[in-house]
């Protein structure tokens, strides 16, 4: 198994260097003449007003709070979706009970406003 | 016949590095650094050609020519493009935190690039095999959110922050529908290698054709994870300029523009693998290479429809986009799952079960349909009476 | 040797950008440093052959958990424009204390514990074995789970109301 895993690993630190090393490359093709007004931050032909970082809606991270969610049942779910063929009805009714369970969450979420993006 | 077969050739080309006396270790390095290069060659220029085609498509589509002066048709065009992009200057922002910065351009490639190594071409023509090649797809897109978060956040504007978040909270959105989606070959066939999963539709018995709904809801994420129209709110232009992306220039503005058109090539390469039977075809089993032909045909079908909907359609409004994934996509494959798990367990012959999934996809489509539809109209008449009483003219965010 | 190397090398950079997320100023770059150690941890679950798990490791926590965590920090006011010092009035008992409990665990883990070593190789059904497992052996701590889930969702959704109220 490891010797599949070989080909990722040396595909992957070839994908990873690949675009700093050709930014590198590029270099010396590139011109090279900055000045204050070109490397400020781009706005609509003014200055930008304030800090970027001001505060965003939490609703961001409400919805990434409920991904979180999802994926870990996901991650049950394709185990359990591999093994299915060998397994017995018992198996669809557990699964059943267990997306249920989510969905009944999801529901709420949906009856309490959470889902309407303001 | 089996010279043409990439398992025998292969076999061959593995007996060869051995009789040369080198050891096991030595083989598997050789190995790995010829797939290397080949896969990097194809994915550099299959950009190339996507560019180019997609340009192509959208001035056919919208009456135009598209490019047609840079060698014959314009074929040249993205070629002379990028190396334009490579004399650009690289334009680094002050204010921009630098290391953070220059790393989110590699990492969006890096995150594209990767899922190369796990598509079956045809048979036995498959980088890396992997027992978990469905799960390594989708943990492969979590570096490209990163990506866009660390663009989103160095650049150190305000578009591009405002960008960045739009852009993971449509890529987290998306990735429910279309990971639940993706469960359901999954289901059928028992396995997660992308290489069974193809060698399980034989005869026809493609996963997208007994589940078309399934299908859908992938093809309509994967439009989505790819930030294309109509989900391309992330950049758009009218609004928040370009997106994360915004404060790129040069050639890291390139490798953005790369991981975009390579991620198309590839989603709907999976798409093929998972529901289109990959590689699978007429005559196959007799002439292997043939695979290869089909699997392309197919690729190039399913890019041509992204591009035919980005030609086509409108862009949705946050408030929809995330109502969609949530309210229409997510119910929908948890349904569908359930129901695939059910019919499985049916005592019936293959067949009626295959024809019984395939009308209670389609009577789910249509029901789902009829649902937003309703909800469309509503939505309308609300507006329009508001619009009518209303005594100051309020707009709507 | 080779997988010794890889090993080597993986390590020192998750151990060493574990380092940073302490010792870094900025709470963003901390959380990148996060991310690189979770994949540091990955790298260690494909070289024991563990798969799934690695792919796990990538999804849940470097997909969901650094997201949320990356979103906490951007959301939170002051958090992004101020660099906060990593060291304060009790940084040298609290670097002493962490020293003498690293030494002592790693005591226990080295010399003290009997580690079995798996005789046969990984089979080659482990994902099969492992659904297998979760709606057999191990139904009732599976259905917890998304129990928990559950609540979670429901914990955040309430948080969320009381806010706009």
């Amino acid at each position: 198994m490891l010797n599949t895993y070989a080909v990722v690993g040396l595909f992957a630190v070839v994908a990873f260097t690949f675009p700093f090393i050709t930014l590198l490359m590029a270099r010396m093709l590139r011109p090279r003449k900055p000045n204050p007004l070109k490397n400020s931050t781009y706005e609509c032909g003014m200055e930008t007003i304030g800090d970027t970082w001001v505060q965003f809606r939490a609703q961001y991270y409400l919805f990434a709070l409920i991904f979180v969610l999802f994926d870990i049942e996901l991650i049950f779910l394709f185990p359990w979706a591999v093994a299915y063929n060998r397994l017995g009805l018992f198996a669809l009714v557990e699964m059943a009970l267990f997306i249920g369970m989510l969905a009944l969450a999801l529901v709420y979420a949906w009856r309490k406003g959470i889902l309407e993006w303001q | 016949m089996t010279l043409l077969d990439p398992r025998v050739l292969g076999e061959w080309w593995n007996t060869f590095l051995r009789s040369g006396g080198l050891s096991e270790g030595w083989v598997i390095f050789i190995n790995a650094v010829v797939v290397t290069l080949i896969l990097m060659g194809f994915g550099l220029t299959s950009v190339l050609i996507i560019i180019w085609a997609e340009r192509k498509i959208a001035g056919r589509v919208q009456d135009r020519l598209g490019p047609n002066r840079v060698g014959p048709y314009g074929l040249l065009q993205s070629v002379a493009d990028a190396l334009k992009l490579m004399t650009k200057e690289d334009i680094t922002p002050e204010r921009a935190e630098r290391i953070t910065y220059n790393l989110a351009p590699g990492l969006a490639v890096f995150a594209v690039l990767m899922l190369l190594v796990v598509i079956p071409f045809g048979p036995g023509l498959i980088a890396a095999d992997l027992n978990i090649g469905v799960l390594y797809v989708v943990a492969m897109g979590s570096f490209g959110i990163m990506a866009a978060l660390m663009a989103g956040w160095a650049s150190n504007n305000k578009y591009a922050l405002l960008g960045g978040f739009r852009t993971v909270a449509q890529l987290l959105s998306y990735e429910i529908p279309m990971v639940l989606s993706m469960s359901v070959p999954v289901l059928f066939a028992g396995t997660m290698s992308l290489h069974k999963l193809v060698e399980m539709q034989a005869n026809f018995r493609w996963f997208g054709l007994i589940m078309p709904t399934a299908f859908l809801i992938y093809l309509i994420s994967a439009l989505a994870e790819n930030e294309r129209t109509p989900f391309d709110l992330l950049e758009a232009e009218s609004e928040i300029v370009a997106g994360y992306h915004i404060e790129y220039s040069g050639l890291k503005f390139a490798w953005f523009f790369l991981a975009f058109f390579l991620n198309t090539l590839l989603l709907s390469a999976i798409a093929v693998t998972l529901f289109l039977g990959g590689w699978q075809g007429p005559f196959v089993d007799k002439v292997p290479l043939l695979g290869v032909l089909y699997f392309f045909l197919k690729t190039v079908l399913i890019v041509f429809v992204f591009m035919w909907v980005r030609a086509t359609f409108p862009r949705l409004r946050i408030d929809q986009m995330m109502a969609l994934a949530w309210k229409v996509l997510v119910p929908m494959a948890l349904a569908l799952v359930l129901l695939a798990a059910t019919a499985v367990k049916l005592p019936w012959p293959p067949l009626a079960r295959d024809v019984f999934l395939f009308f209670s996809n389609i009577v789910m489509l249509f029901v789902a349909l009829g649902a937003i539809g309703r909800h469309l109209r509503q939505e309308a008449e609300r507006f329009s009476g508001r619009q009518k009483w209303a005594t100051s003219s309020s707009t709507t965010s | 040797m080779v997988l010794q190397a890889v090993f080597l090398i993986t390590a020192l950079l998750t151990l060493g950008s574990a380092l940073m997320v302490v010792l870094h100023r900025n709470l963003f770059i901390s959380a990148l440093f996060l991310i690189a150690s979770f994949f540091g941890v990955a790298v260690f679950y494909v070289l024991l052959e563990a798969e799934f798990l690695a792919v796990a490791q990538v999804l849940i926590y470097i997909g969901a958990i650094a997201t949320l965590i990356v979103f906490a920090i951007m959301l939170s006011r002051g958090m992004m424009t101020g660099r906060t010092s990593p060291r304060n009035a009790q940084a040298l008992w609290a670097a002493g204390g962490s020293l003498a409990l690293g030494a002592a665990l790693l005591y226990v883990v080295v010399f003290r514990v009997q580690w079995p070593v798996a005789e046969k190789a990984v089979p080659a059904d482990m994902i099969q074995r492992l659904g297998t497992g979760l709606v057999t052996d191990y139904v009732v701590p599976f259905e917890l789970a998304s129990l928990l889930l559950m609540a979670a969702l429901i914990g955040a959704v309430m948080i969320a109301r009381e806010k706009e109220v």
